[in-house]
């Protein structure tokens, strides 16, 4: 654990010794404003355009969540698919390429600690980085009514979107020494589980059930609109888990004879 | 004490070492020569546990690297070919990092940098950045990041490699100093190097061993030169070509 804990340091350090870290939470957080901005002004003429019919009852179901917060970070989602990518392409395969894995594998510590660090690292930086995109539901709660709990449920959702994304990147980035393939590896990745249930429509069988089990945006979409059930939990744990354990075996295999 | 048996290490066909067995006492420095391609990096790398051998193994102070890896890894200081840096690091955070992975406790890091920081030194160096450095500084941040717990056992992988002649005399006898009661296995093809420093010689060619012996019991009057290159054009008309025979021809004229 210690291990885990000094990698995990050097690697958050090492995020901001760089400029990737600064231009991927730029570009997150300006992309954020601007849905969020896009969102807010479309929520805005809807209301205003509803009051002149003067119909109390519509004008109640008119909701900041659904209007602003679940699009918003719906929108997040999917620009987390091209970010995550960004970040943990260096995990692995700059080590490989640099010669430093020669350092970790010949220290006196356990590959999953080595891993782990890496995970803890990557994880924290996207918590930074969705944290500090809460400050447009706090720009909301300054100036409005919404619902609290609901845009923490939904937030919390991006978190655990955005970890297990982190995992899947460290996967790809431990099986070869290469970014650019270690990024679009992982992007092709992210990118199926958002359409996986696709063809599955209509049909039945446990085939389907299973793919669309793997669907994510039906398990993210519940925690956006505030409903955090353990099954979408156990969804998001499962994923990490696996990612992590294939990233692990994938490091190992390197002392396999 | 490292103990090299029956190391095998196959790349799919290509076979890079074969058979390779040899040993390194306490408290001596072993020259691991043999020319480019010859095995050394593929050896080293298998010593220090970074890859598997296909076959054979390897005691160090007694554990094997591979089933009891991490207590060896623990003895081991190691600096690979090219010094493994982190580019956007300065150096002294880099040297605490290490100090960390390896094991040193919390409240002996700060002390353990400016050991090796003076002993290699570095001590004006420690707030610069490692990629900004001179090939022969990074060869030192090498050097000192493979000391700073203090190991019983080193292995360097040509440790004098891009310094200039006034850093190869210093890094040389840093070494030397060094060895004291640790065991140290350095490869190189600067053969003076081996004349100088070590105690023991082991000449590789084509991944076999052609040559283990003492310094001090090669034969008198012949240089080093004449035994490496007779060892490893021997090695290439007769693969059974045993270390004392060659030993025998180099030293026939002078016994």
């Amino acid at each position: 654990m210690k291990n885990s804990l000094t990698i995990a340091g050097k690697e958050l350090a090492g995020y901001f010794l760089q400029p990737v870290a600064y231009v991927v939470m730029t570009v997150f957080l300006l992309l954020g404003g601007f849905f969020f901005f896009a969102l807010l002004r479309y929520f805005e003429v809807t209301l205003t355009a509803y009051s002149a019919m003067q119909n109390p009852e519509v004008l109640q179901r008119l909701n900041l969540n659904e209007r602003v917060i679940e699009p918003m970070l719906h929108n997040l989602a999917i620009v987390l698919v091209i970010l995550v990518p960004a970040i943990t392409m260096r995990s692995f395969a700059e080590e490989k390429r640099t010669g430093t894995y020669e350092l970790l594998l010949t220290a006196p510590i356990r590959t999953g600690e080595i891993v782990a660090g890496k995970f803890i690292a990557a994880a924290c930086f996207m918590l930074i980085m969705i944290g500090l995109a809460g400050m447009f539901p706090l720009i909301l709660v300054a100036f409005g009514n919404p619902e609290v709990g609901v845009m923490f449920s939904g937030y919390l959702g991006l978190a655990w979107l955005a970890i297990s994304f982190v995992s899947i990147g460290l996967f790809t980035s431990s099986l070869t020494q290469n970014q650019i393939i270690a990024a679009i590896s992982c992007f092709g990745l992210l990118l199926l589980l958002f359409v996986i249930s696709w063809p599955t429509q209509g049909g039945g069988g446990s085939l389907v059930d299973l793919v669309r089990y793997l669907s994510l945006p039906d398990h993210f979409a519940q925690m956006v609109t505030g409903i955090i059930d353990t099954r979408d939990i156990v969804y998001f744990l499962s994923l990490i888990f696996v990612a992590l354990f294939l990233t692990q075996r994938s490091v190992e295999s390197a002392r396999w004879r | 004490m490292i103990e090299v048996k029956n190391l095998t290490k196959a790349y799919g066909n290509f076979v890079a070492v074969k058979d390779v067995s040899f040993k390194a006492e306490n408290g001596s420095i072993l020259g691991f020569l043999g020319p480019n391609g010859a095995g050394k990096t593929t050896t080293m790398r298998i010593i220090t546990g970074y890859m598997p051998a296909t076959a054979g193994t390897v005691l160090i102070d007694g554990l094997d690297i591979f089933s009891q890896s991490l207590e060896a890894r623990r003895k081991i200081g190691y600096l690979p070919e090219s010094p493994p840096l982190y580019p956007d690091m300065r150096v002294e955070a880099y040297l605490k990092f290490v100090a960390k992975l390896r094991g040193v406790p919390r409240g002996k890091i700060e002390s353990a940098l400016e050991h090796v920081l003076e002993v290699c030194g570095l001590a004006d160096m420690s707030h610069r950045i490692c990629g900004q450095l001179s090939k022969g500084y990074r060869q030192r941040v090498g050097l000192a990041q493979a000391l700073i717990h203090d190991p019983p056992v080193l292995v360097l992988d040509e440790p004098t490699i891009g310094l200039d002649p006034r850093q190869i005399h210093e890094i040389r006898g840093l070494i030397h100093h060094l060895a004291g009661n640790r065991t140290v296995v350095l490869s190189t093809h600067i053969l003076p190097e081996v004349s100088q420093i070590c105690d023991k010689v082991v000449i590789i060619a084509d991944g076999r061993v052609v040559l283990e012996e003492y310094l001090k019991k090669l034969p008198a009057g012949t240089s080093l030169e004449d035994i490496f290159l007779n060892a490893i054009t021997k090695e290439r008309h007769d693969d059974a070509a045993s270390a004392e025979e060659t030993l025998e021809e180099v030293g026939a004229g002078h016994t």
